[in-house]
């Protein structure tokens, strides 16, 4: 269970990032000067992060601790 | 010239560090190599990020942005943000825990002790030494143009890169691993520290943020650089395939080996994003903004040929030359400084092909036994000399882009390598023969690319996605079909499972 809800968290984060929406589009441009397909990347790098946190939150290979 | 003293400043300063860290160093084979599996937790995220940040992420980035617009980010960047950290946290782990284990310090010493085999490493040995050549070339010319431009011309391209390899080439020699760790440290917050600030000064220097992008806009041959009309939607796709190159880089794959504790790549995993974000951000909007600069000659000649020609054109030296434009001469030195740390990132390169070198094939052939392990380190540190020069002579000529070298050789390359990696640390059933049957396969797709005109593409898709699918099959499917190792070895790789 916790296997597939990681693997469906990740596969939705993938196709997150085909973002086919933004694609033709310059606008609307954030703090006035970023076009929206490169503020909405740089979003989704910060939601990387989190999602990084919460993965060796959730998915640490904690048995490999052994051998330190 | 000013800014160049500060770059040579610079360059003096890494080799000091190098020299300072062999000092330290034990005289052991593993201690050059792999500075003792001691890097801290910083050092250890700093340094790895810094090692895979290379001219490629600087001047590539935004020459490449400078051509195709705000798409080069997610090509590259923000799929990084996700791939990278996702093989360091499943596939790093388990490396360094094989590494620590078995007293490993290559990933071909991996696959031999997991795969009972001997000259099939060998191969797999040669073939990462010939995808990872294009990429220490890279850095060699980023190294030249950066000093060139920032100089103004004074340095040519060919003396800058030839400073640059001997800075490198010394500092690897004597320092090793801790050497080049310490020094790819210095450099990440060097350069995470400036970035932020080159933007702000050189959007300043050109109006202001809202202005340039206003500007971009309202012009007719700039105006889809904002959007990603000039790329499909199935290359952007294809492009998420090449970050699974970093785990199969050998200086990526080694570095993972560094580490004092597993849990030291927790900090890494999570803070990956953050960094690719800081570095990769400013490059882009910079390399698009670049269009407006047509108060720079060099520039106003590229912008000119690319709307007489509508082909891209060489865009590497964009970046330096809005620095040299607008900033500060203080500031544009010790940016031009930052900028020169991440091209330098060959260092881990060459070091990695020469641990390779020496324990794959000098140690396994009997050399270390016969000669004893000083000869390792002379012939590992003989190894770097000869490596370096090669790719400093190879750089002389080499005329293709920054951007594209990485991406049509080596990304490729190391990214259809990734399944070894897989198989070999995550799948009881997977054998040399499959290794074997991926690895022929890499070779001649590879070898086809470089005869393949450039921008080849498959029902779309960029070649490494092919490359990458079907050197997964290969290596699943031969597996299934021929004998395993034995159950010892398995067991020894999967304690917690019964073979």
């Amino acid at each position: 269970m916790k296997l597939a809800l990681v693997v469906i968290t990740i596969a939705v984060f993938y196709v997150l990032h085909q973002d086919w929406w933004n694609w033709s589009a310059a606008r609307p441009l954030a703090f006035g000067f970023l076009p929206v397909g490169l503020w909405y990347h740089a979003l989704y790098t910060i939601a990387a992060a989190f999602l990084m946190a919460a993965l060796v939150r959730w998915c640490w290979p904690s048995g490999l601790e052994r051998d330190e | 010239m000013i800014p160049a003293l500060f770059v040579l400043a610079y360059l003096a300063i890494v080799l000091y560090i190098g020299i300072f860290a062999f000092r330290r160093s034990s005289g052991q084979s593993e201690d050059f190599f792999l500075a003792g599996r001691s890097l801290g937790p910083w050092v250890f995220l700093l340094s790895l990020f810094g090692s895979h940040m290379t001219a490629f992420a600087i001047l590539g980035s935004s020459g490449h942005a400078f051509n195709f617009g705000i798409v080069t980010y997610g090509l590259m960047a923000s799929s990084s943000a996700l791939v990278v950290p996702l093989c360091l946290l499943f596939l790093g782990t388990r490396l360094w825990s094989v590494g620590k284990r078995f007293g490993l310090i290559t990933p071909v010493q991996i696959f031999r002790d997991r795969w009972e085999c001997g000259h099939i490493g060998t191969l797999i040995f040669f073939l990462q030494a010939a995808l990872l050549v294009p990429y220490i070339i890279i850095g060699v010319m980023g190294g030249g143009t950066t000093l060139s431009v920032i100089s103004g011309g004074f340095i040519p391209f060919w003396l800058g890169g030839l400073i640059v390899a001997l800075v490198v080439m010394s500092y690897v020699f004597f320092g090793g691993m801790r050497g080049t760790a310490w020094v790819n440290t210095f450099q990440t917050v060097l350069f995470l520290s400036f970035g932020a600030i080159a933007v702000i000064l050189i959007s300043q220097g050109m109006g202001g943020f809202t202005a340039v992008t206003e500007r971009l806009l309202n012009n007719p041959n700039t105006a889809s650089l904002l959007t990603r009309d000039k790329f499909s939607l199935t290359t952007f796709l294809g492009y998420t395939f090449n970050p699974l190159s970093a785990i199969a880089f050998p200086h990526i794959a080694i570095f993972c080996l560094t580490a004092r504790k597993v849990t030291q790549f927790k900090r890494t995993v999570i803070f990956y994003p953050i960094c690719l974000l800081l570095i990769w951000l400013p490059c882009v909007y910079l390399g698009v903004a670049a269009n407006q600069a047509t108060d720079i000659p060099a520039i106003e000649a590229k912008v000119e040929a690319k709307a007489a020609t509508g082909r891209p054109v060489p865009g590497d030296d964009v970046m330096l030359q809005l620095l040299g434009r607008y900033a500060p001469v203080w500031v544009a030195g010790l940016l031009g400084a930052g900028i020169m740390a991440a091209v330098m990132a060959s260092d881990s390169q060459i070091l990695a092909l020469s641990t390779m070198f020496t324990e794959d094939i000098f140690a396994f052939y009997g050399g270390k036994d016969k000669f004893g392990e000083k000869a390792q380190i002379a012939t590992g540190r003989l190894f770097v000399v000869l490596v370096t020069a090669f790719a400093y002579f190879t750089a002389l000529n080499a005329k293709v882009a920054i951007f594209d070298l990485a991406v049509q050789y080596a990304f490729a390359g190391y990214a259809a390598m990734a399944p070894l990696f897989v198989a070999a640390l995550c799948w009881r059933g997977s054998t040399k023969w499959g290794a074997l049957a991926s690895t022929l396969f890499i070779a001649a797709s590879t070898f086809a690319l470089y005869l393949l005109p450039r921008g080849f593409t498959i029902a779309g898709f960029a070649p490494v996605v092919p490359m990458t699918l079907i050197s997964a099959a290969l290596v699943w499917g031969v597996s299934l079909l021929t004998p395993k190792p034995s159950a010892a070895t398995i067991n020894r790789y999967f304690p917690s499972s019964s073979v």
